[in-house]
């Protein structure tokens, strides 16, 4: 299963290392991370997905406690948090494909934010699952190159 | 308070070191260094001991740090000297060890551009580090010093990396002691949970075969009488770590000794068979478990670590306590201390023990080669310096057998690189052990393989006037490798025979120190006689027999009942 460790920590150079450092040396993998100023300048949230079946994540998160930089730890829970990704991708769209691209476009509320003769760059936002989705329908027209943020989240309500 | 005092970085560091309490340090001087080096020319308590290598700098203030329970602090130049500090802190932070050391930088607008002996250690020692700084001003200077000394000595022990650009040195500031420590990401657990210990105390009075599994958070925080009174309340046996020795004294007959891989006969079984196992500072390592799968196997398990990351990490604990050794021990007696409980509830269990310790006691035969038994001559050391010398080694079979044939009795007894197993930790560990300890006997027990690896450090011991005795197994062999290639690899010795080497006599005595040479049984005493009595640093040759193995042996990853030696395989002794 995945969890999604929203790391609060101080805004200070190398901090984000120690945290990335910290995964190599256990041998952790990343699923993706985010990383950003927080509503406190003088703090950063990281956001950090990981596959809990191949690492315990209460091991992961007892070694990030240990990080002098690291204030606060919270795993996500799917029914109590909010998440997004947001997602570039260039897709090829010559002669019919066109019209199946720009369809897939307005199903997802997906922009189009750059277009050629050849082919669309979309851009969407959404969970996890939207964005994998879209893009399982776009595969077929020939995806040219993507880049993605990696997920972002928050918990609901007062938190 | 003292008022701000106009000064440079350079002198604000010497301030700083001093009002923490640092009285030595160890280090090397180099570029980057010099102006550090030239306020330390007119500093008036810290003291700075010059040694020959940057790595005998770390070990010295790590033995140093062990020994006295106090920060040791080693310091090196940029690029090739903070790396050549880099196993010594790696030495100090896999046996959380409280280590301070300070690397000095090139100026900071030359980070960055592969400037003359820059090398990113902060980089370096990311993995093997507590928490490291790179100083970004010279105003930073006292609290970083103030916070890396917190850092370093509470919680869980462990090195902290100060790495030092020299511009920083060079720069201006209105020095203040620092006092207080702003550190909110910090907050180390060091009282167990009540409820938590409550209920290990019930499990504790309830079990009919329980064991105390102690390890070196036991002698980290100073807990060596709230566990003896723990153990004498309920007669729990005894089992220590490698870290762990010294935590219980041997000389106790609730004591079973070493476990792991080379503990004893008596401590294993009672690990295997104990229905509770209370493990206080241990951390289910490897070299202890053997076979995880199968260890313990018929036992409930309570585990205290000031280290939450430990609980949980190699062995579930039925019940986990976060704290340390001192206050969960402390807390388990006052539990304790208030049930009933019959004497005759591990009755059995104790006779078992003490049988099995008549059955299988530490053995060994005189080596058929004419040699000297390695065993004997730490048996020898452990008599003639009555179970009272801090005794320190290198790694190797040496090691083992200084775990097994000395009878440590207190805290901060035995010094050896247990996690990380470092080769040439012995000699410059036991410079700082006998500099912190002046009024202790210092006895370095080396292999003629690790000894070799630091040797030059015989210097520092002489221009220093420390009186540590170096007694080196000399059996021509890279002795535990060999053993491994002896038991599971058809005895092929490969690159593990090291027959060529210095005499080690003259050597000694090139140095300036005093070198003896032992080849026979009665030559031991005599030496021995003189190299403890002769004040000055000492280094005994003994030549020991290479067919020597360390028995009893559990095979890495095996399970308890295969241990060479033991109720179920006697036979296969080498």
């Amino acid at each position: 299963m995945k969890h999604t460790l929203s790391i609060l920590v101080e805004n200070k150079p190398g901090v984000l290392t120690r945290v990335a450092g910290l995964f190599a040396r256990r041998a952790f993998n990343i699923e993706s991370l985010a990383v950003g100023l927080s509503e406190d300048p003088r703090l950063s949230r990281i956001t950090i997905v990981i596959d809990g079946d191949e690492h315990p994540v209460d091991q992961v998160t007892k070694q990030l406690h240990k990080l002098i930089n690291v204030l606060k730890i919270r795993d996500l829970q799917p029914d109590n948090s909010v998440s997004a990704e947001l997602l570039l991708v260039r897709v090829a769209a010559d002669g019919d494909k066109r019209t199946d691209a720009l369809q897939i476009a307005e199903i997802f509320k997906a922009k189009i934010v750059d277009v050629d003769r050849r082919a669309l760059t979309l851009r969407v936002v959404g969970t996890n699952d939207k964005v994998e989705a879209m893009l399982e329908l776009l595969q077929p027209l020939g995806i040219l190159e993507v880049v993605r943020t990696g997920t972002i989240a928050m918990g609901r309500g007062k938190g | 308070m003292t008022p701000d005092k106009k000064m440079k970085g350079s002198q604000a560091l010497v301030a700083a070191l001093e009002h923490e309490g640092c009285e030595v340090m160890f280090g090397y001087p180099g570029g980057v260094a010099i102006p550090f080096y030239d306020a330390l020319y007119d500093a008036k308590k810290l003291r700075h001991v010059l040694v020959r290598h940057e790595q005998g700098a770390a070990h010295a203030a790590d033995g140093y740090a062990r020994a006295t329970g106090k920060v040791g602090v080693c310091t090196a130049t940029s690029g090739p000297g903070a790396a050549n500090l880099v196993t010594g802190i790696a030495t100090a932070y896999l046996d959380s060890s409280p280590l301070v050391a300070i690397t000095w930088q090139v100026r900071s607008d030359l980070i960055g551009t592969d400037a003359f002996q820059e090398a990113d250690i902060t980089g370096m020692t990311l993995p093997i580090v507590k928490h490291s700084y790179l100083v970004k001003s010279s105003a930073d200077l006292p609290r970083i010093v103030h916070e890396a000394f917190h850092i370093a000595s509470t919680g869980r022990p462990g090195p902290v990396v100060i790495d030092i650009p020299v511009d920083i040195a060079l720069g201006e500031l209105a020095y203040r002691d620092a006092d207080s420590i702003d550190l909110p990401g910090y907050r180390p657990t060091v009282k167990g949970h009540v409820k938590q210990i409550r209920a290990a105390a019930k499990a504790i009075n309830e079990a009919q075969r329980p064991v105390l599994y102690l390890g070196g958070g036991v002698i980290a925080a100073d807990a060596a009488p709230e566990v003896l009174r723990l153990a004498e309340l309920r007669r729990l046996p005894v089992a220590t770590t490698l870290m762990g020795l010294g935590a219980f004294p041997e000389t106790h007959e609730l004591s079973m000794g070493m476990l792991g891989m080379h503990g004893t006969v008596t401590a294993n079984y009672a690990v295997h068979e104990c229905d509770l196992l209370i493990n206080l500072g241990a951390r289910f390592d490897d070299r202890v478990t053997g076979k995880l799968k199968a260890f313990a196997p018929h036992a409930r398990i309570i585990h205290a670590d000031v280290d939450p990351a430990e609980i949980g990490k190699n062995v579930e604990a039925l019940i986990p306590i976060v704290g340390d050794a001192k206050h969960v021990a402390t807390g388990l007696v006052g539990e304790l201390e208030g049930m009933e409980w019959p004497a005759e509830r591990t009755a059995e269990w104790l006779a078992r023990i003490a049988a099995r310790k008549d059955e299988f006691p530490l053995h060994y035969e005189d080596p058929k080669d004419g040699k000297l038994a390695p065993q004997l001559v730490i048996q020898e050391i452990d008599r003639l310096t009555a179970h009272d010398a801090i005794i320190c080694t290198d790694v190797g079979q040496h090691q083992m057998w200084a775990t097994q044939y000395y009878t440590y009795r207190y805290p901060r007894q035995f010094i050896s690189s247990g996690g990380l197993g470092t080769m040439g930790f012995g000699l410059p560990a036991s410079i700082g052990a006998k500099i912190g300890n002046p009024d202790k006997t210092v006895v370095d027990i080396s292999g003629d393989g690790g000894f070799q690896m630091t040797m030059q450090e015989l210097a520092t011991a002489v221009s220093y006037d420390v009186p540590v005795v170096v007694c080196i197994l000399n059996n021509g062999y890279l002795g535990m490798v060999r053993q491994w290639q002896d038991l599971f690899w058809n005895k092929r010795y490969s690159f593990t025979c090291i027959e060529v080497q210095p005499d080690f006599k003259m050597l000694a005595e090139a140095f300036g120190a005093v070198g003896l040479l032992v080849t026979e049984k009665d030559e031991i005493e005599p030496a021995l006689r003189e190299a403890l009595g002769c004040g000055r640093p000492a280094v005994i040759d003994f030549r020991t027999s290479a067919a020597e193995n360390v028995f009893p042996m559990v095979p890495a990853g095996q399970e308890i009942t295969e241990m060479i030696g033991g109720p179920g395989n006697k036979g296969r002794k080498s």
